[in-house]
């Protein structure tokens, strides 16, 4: 299943967020790469959505949504916003 | 306006289908009335939600097709196998109540004094944020040079070939038609390559913005060519709608 | 619950001679979604490795080696969490059973490693007695790379997501550790049949 990117998980970013989020910039805890957080690979449809940076795989956020809670892990980012 | 639409609260509201328009065999645009519809940027797009009787739900996103200032639209690709591409193609019908929430994106997205000369570059159901963006450019009386390539299966399968085959002034369009063409073609007839795009593209010395939108394996590509040619990354914003471009 | 959308239903369930089989809130499908949480590794099968033990007490294979040991057909019905369900699937593979004999290690607990980094926890006791394998082939032809392959836990009477694509390892432990998705709210074990989808379901 090949990834998308951030622009498919904008709802769910100004949902989570409480603002638009797709032109906010990140940056992967692990290998530094800074991006727009539109051009990360998204997979969507897995048990939750899973963000990973595009330049070394590295997990950068998690959502999950159980019971119409989202649970969110931000854990992968050394920057956002 | 513009900006009011990226603050406001996104919440997802009940619009209706206020006309069903058959742009391919497989493809239609559907036209939505929404209460309170905040207005749009060219290039952002929908969420849409349907529930079963079950309370199953389904959530996909679309492109909205239409420019800021026209009637709101999405165009939708059915896809064979999709789960709810199907129903937004071929169930549902003038009446119909849809649910959506939107706009949304601010990264995918174009106003007149972004500039350019712009370079669209559309797989397929691409086209549909690319359209918006050519639309809101004639609306607004912009005159940066636009360069549209568009690739598609065949001829058919070309979404508002009407609106292409007469273009605005100032915007050239260019098909590659990937898996069978006319008897007569003499364009292009292979999927967009480093060299396709070379003989295509802004030159990056004309320091051009570049959209590409499609299917990832399009979208990277094209992307990584235009990239290579000289296109600083930050002049080139990508939108990938995944393999099957979203069921 | 939003108000019905006119005519959409999700994607039927299949008649009455199934119903036996298709355990609460899933739906049957014809075909094989491939879901994933990360690109798909592609690991060169000179450098694989099957490793099963506690940590660093672990027995190695290579895939020559894993390849040589007993293995079993097995046709299995696989239930995902994101309500599929697929009957009938033939699998070859080598039972866990075999892999915990040739170890000669136990413990309660097993932690699936996976290339790319997944994981997954099951109980040893879910994975002995005929439940589990560790599969190389899907109907007749070796696992495809976005189905798992080189080689996939596969323990059908769980969940899917406990089916482990990409698995590398299960290390034993003492202690029932969450994995992935059981870190961020999947049920820790994951009975179909009870719809132990979420945890405190």
């Amino acid at each position: 299943m090949e990834a998308v990117d951030g622009n498919a998980i904008g709802g769910l970013l100004h949902e989570v967020f409480g603002t638009e989020m797709t032109d906010a910039a990140s940056v992967c805890g692990s290998c530094g790469a800074a991006r727009p957080v539109a051009e990360l690979a998204v997979y969507l449809r897995a048990p939750g959505t899973v963000v990973r940076c595009r330049s070394c795989d590295s997990v950068l956020m998690v959502f999950v949504t159980i019971h119409d809670r989202t649970c969110v892990d931000l854990l992968g980012l050394a920057v956002l916003g | 306006m513009a900006g009011t639409a990226l603050r406001r609260r996104l919440t997802w509201q009940v619009a209706k289908v206020s006309a069903v328009i058959v742009e391919t065999s497989s493809v239609r645009t559907l036209t939505l009335d929404v209460p309170d519809w905040p207005g749009h940027q060219a290039g952002q797009h929908l969420d849409i939600r349907l529930t079963d009787e079950d309370g199953y739900v389904a959530e996909r996103s679309y492109s909205i097709a239409s420019a800021p200032g026209e009637p709101l639209a999405i165009t939708v690709e059915r896809l064979d196998d999709g789960e709810v591409s199907p129903y937004l193609t071929d169930e549902l019908r003038t009446g119909d109540d849809l649910e959506l929430r939107g706009p949304i994106g601010g990264y995918f997205v174009w106003e007149p004094e972004n500039g350019g000369p712009l370079l669209l570059l559309a797989g397929g159901s691409g086209i549909v944020p690319l359209r918006s963006i050519l639309r809101h450019r004639e609306r607004t009386g912009s005159t940066v040079p636009v360069r549209l390539l568009y690739s598609s299966r065949t001829l058919n399968d070309v979404i508002y070939r009407a609106e292409f085959d007469q273009p605005a002034s100032g915007v050239e369009v260019i098909y590659t038609l990937t898996r069978s063409q006319p008897p007569d073609w003499s364009g292009y007839a292979r999927r967009a390559d480093a060299a396709l795009l070379a003989e295509v593209a802004w030159p990056a010395t004309a320091m051009p913005l570049a959209y590409v939108c499609g299917p990832t394996s399009f979208v990277e590509a094209v992307s990584q060519a235009l990239v290579q040619s000289g296109y600083p990354p930050e002049r080139v914003k990508t939108e990938r709608f995944g393999a099957t471009g979203g069921t | 619950m939003s108000p019905a959308s006119r005519g959409f239903h999700r994607r039927r369930q299949d008649p009455a001679e199934n119903a036996g089989r298709v355990p609460p809130g899933q739906y049957l499908t014809k075909d094989f979604p491939v879901l994933s949480a990360g690109p798909t590794p592609h690991t060169v099968l000179d450098q694989w490795t099957f490793s099963i033990g506690r940590r660093g007490q672990q027995k190695t294979w290579s895939w020559a080696e894993f390849r040589a040991l007993p293995t079993q057909d097995v046709t299995v019905d696989i239930h995902c969490v994101t309500k599929w369900s697929k009957l009938d699937t033939a699998w070859q593979g080598v039972s866990v059973d075999t892999l915990l004999d040739l170890a000669g290690h136990d413990g309660p607990y097993a932690m699936a490693h996976c290339d790319g980094g997944y994981t997954t926890n099951v109980p040893v006791a879910d994975l002995t007695g005929g439940k589990a394998w560790v599969a190389y082939a899907y109907a007749g032809q070796p696992l495809a790379p976005e189905h798992g392959g080189p080689a996939r836990l596969l323990v059908p009477h769980l969940y899917f997501w406990k089916s482990a694509k990409w698995v590398r390892s299960l290390e034993l432990r003492d202690t029932n550790d969450p994995g992935f998705w059981e870190n961020y709210g999947y049920h820790i074990y994951g009975d179909p049949w009870r719809e132990q989808r979420y945890a405190g379901d």
